[in-house]
């Protein structure tokens, strides 16, 4: 018997085995997935819970209903991975065996790396919003908040659904003047970024976005610690930047076991080659979708992605052939631009997210990096998508490769050099 | 993807000027650029930016501000002093080393 092991039960993971099981001959091969627990959060669903449009019920379900037959979930806290003896160790001392690894723990924001975060103010007048807890807890909190200034705020990239904070504020932007109080709260947004984003073309529209909606924009901010007392953001050069309410993005890092095993890079992330996931230093182990150190998003979406070409390419390897199939970065995500609208980016490795329309060139039916209803609309249809299509493993009509079709090339404004920039 | 003359010498630069061929680089060519964005090179300039160069020779990317301080030892505090405003793009420019990537 063969052994297949996945860390990890999240969208990732998931798919993985489900993709698999079928393709897979149960009298050849185990499929054994772990996880810390039994609840599969939908995460893009988490956006609209601090505005009250989505409960917290809304986006669970158990994870082992999510896995085909013939998946075995063990359910335990991962210790350490020992590569080198091909086995993992649980928390409370069993042991698995495997010879193919995937790694699909994901990210989960630490709001406890930076000083002060998780200080007096935290779930007061600080909060974050990936967590069913942070969200459902900052719910409680708009519900009654009488305005003053708010700050949506980014610590550090990679951020696990880099367009979420952005997404936030327009969103509040729209939740406020629905309450006929947008003129009591005062919004700053701000990042480590030099811009709203960090490609061109969507920086640009996305900052001219900020603008339009009276939202501020602070770049370039570095933090080094939260003021409670003062209740202030401070950053490395000395800015300081208060608020009365803050929403931020804590620091972003892979699962401690893969620091303990000696896996990782510093931010706890596997480095792998960036075609094919398989780790740069052991031959059977891979890393999926955010666990791995990709230069893209992490996000559902390119795990999505990642995990078409992972199959393809694992029947190719467990028969002793070449990997072929080579993943290009591609991504795409739906942007909530507020009241009742959306964007949609679609971008890979080398391409920026660009204006256009999508799937099909001129017909769309969605909007690329412009706001519509449609979009919207896709956004919200995309939770039955995930539960019944994406989780279980059917392929969606979408191309795995991102495509130039109806994408409109870069507008191609000057780019200024970065002397210039810095001699201003 | 261009030409430059820095310091006499023709090297190919991408249209933001950052450097795009490690081994067109060298230390005097790092004092120029050093000099294009404001900065006088001191040792503790050269310790981070040594750090730099070796870390993309060994890993093959432009290491972020977190890798210098986590696994270079330098505090971010004294790299915000050293590279003002904005030290990774600074400190990447100055090292002849592609912009480090923000990951879209």
């Amino acid at each position: 018997m063969k052994r297949l092991l996945v860390l990890g039960a999240g969208t990732a993971g998931t798919m993985v085995v489900n993709k698999l099981r079928p393709l897979l001959a149960e009298s050849e091969w185990t499929i054994t997935v772990v996880d810390q627990d039994d609840v599969h959060l939908y995460q893009p669903g988490l956006i609209f819970i601090p505005f009250g449009s989505t409960s917290p019920g809304e986006v669970v379900k158990q994870r082992r209903h999510q896995l085909k037959a013939g998946v075995g979930l063990v359910l335990g806290e991962i210790d350490v991975v020992r590569p080198d003896e091909s086995t993992v160790k649980l928390l409370d001392g069993r042991e698995l065996a495997y010879d193919y690894l995937v790694i699909a723990t994901g990210t989960t924001p630490r709001p406890d790396q930076t000083p002060g975060m998780m200080g007096g103010e935290w779930r007061q007048s600080v909060f974050d919003f990936y967590t069913l807890e942070g969200a459902s807890a900052l719910a409680d909190k708009l519900r009654d908040w009488e305005g003053g200034r708010l700050v949506v705020h980014i610590t550090e990239m990679p951020i696990k659904c880099p367009v979420a904070p952005l997404e936030f504020a327009f969103l509040a932007d729209s939740h406020f003047a629905g309450k006929g109080m947008r003129d009591r709260v005062e919004i700053t947004y701000v990042t480590p970024l030099d811009g709203a984003f960090t490609k061109p073309v969507a920086a640009r529209r996305l900052g001219g976005m900020l603008e339009q909606k009276g939202i501020a924009l602070e770049p370039d901010f570095y933090i080094e610690r939260v003021d409670n007392d003062a209740k202030t953001l401070v950053s490395y050069d000395e800015r300081e930047i208060p608020f009365d309410l803050l929403v931020t993005v804590p620091l972003n890092m892979g699962a401690d076991f893969i620091a303990r095993s000696g896996m990782g890079n510093e931010l706890n992330y596997v480095p792998v080659d960036k075609g094919t996931f398989l780790s740069t230093k052991w031959d059977n182990v891979f890393a999926i979708g955010d666990a791995a150190d990709l230069p893209t998003s992490k996000a559902g979406s390119v795990a999505h992605f990642a995990v078409e070409i992972f199959t393809e390419n694992f029947l190719q390897l467990i028969k002793g052939e070449e990997m072929s199939h080579i993943f290009d970065g591609h991504a795409n995500c739906f942007v909530e631009s507020g009241g009742g609208k959306a964007m949609l980016i679609d971008f890979n490795y080398d391409t920026q997210p660009l204006p256009g329309k999508y799937p099909l060139a001129r017909f769309g039916p969605m909007s690329l990096l412009e706001e519509s209803t449609i979009n919207h609309w896709g956004k919200l249809g995309f939770k039955w998508v995930y539960w019944h299509a994406l989780l279980p493993g059917r392929k969606l009509p979408v191309p795995t490769l991102m495509s130039m079709a109806g994408k409109q090339p870069d507008e191609m404004s000057e780019t200024e050099t970065f002397e210039k920039e810095m001699m201003r | 993807m261009s030409l430059a003359t820095i310091a006499d010498r023709e090297v190919h630069v991408d249209d933001e000027g950052f450097m795009t061929e490690y081994e067109e680089w060298s230390e005097d060519l790092g004092v120029v650029l050093a000099r294009n964005i404001g900065i006088e090179m001191t040792d503790a300039h050269w310790t981070a930016i040594r750090f730099l160069r070796d870390d993309y020779r060994s890993q093959g990317e432009t290491p972020t501000l977190r890798r210098v301080t986590t696994v270079g030892a330098i505090p971010t505090k004294d790299l915000f002093n050293l590279f003002p405003k904005k030290p990774a793009k600074k400190m990447a420019y100055i090292a002849g080393l592609p912009k480090p990537a923000g990951c879209v």
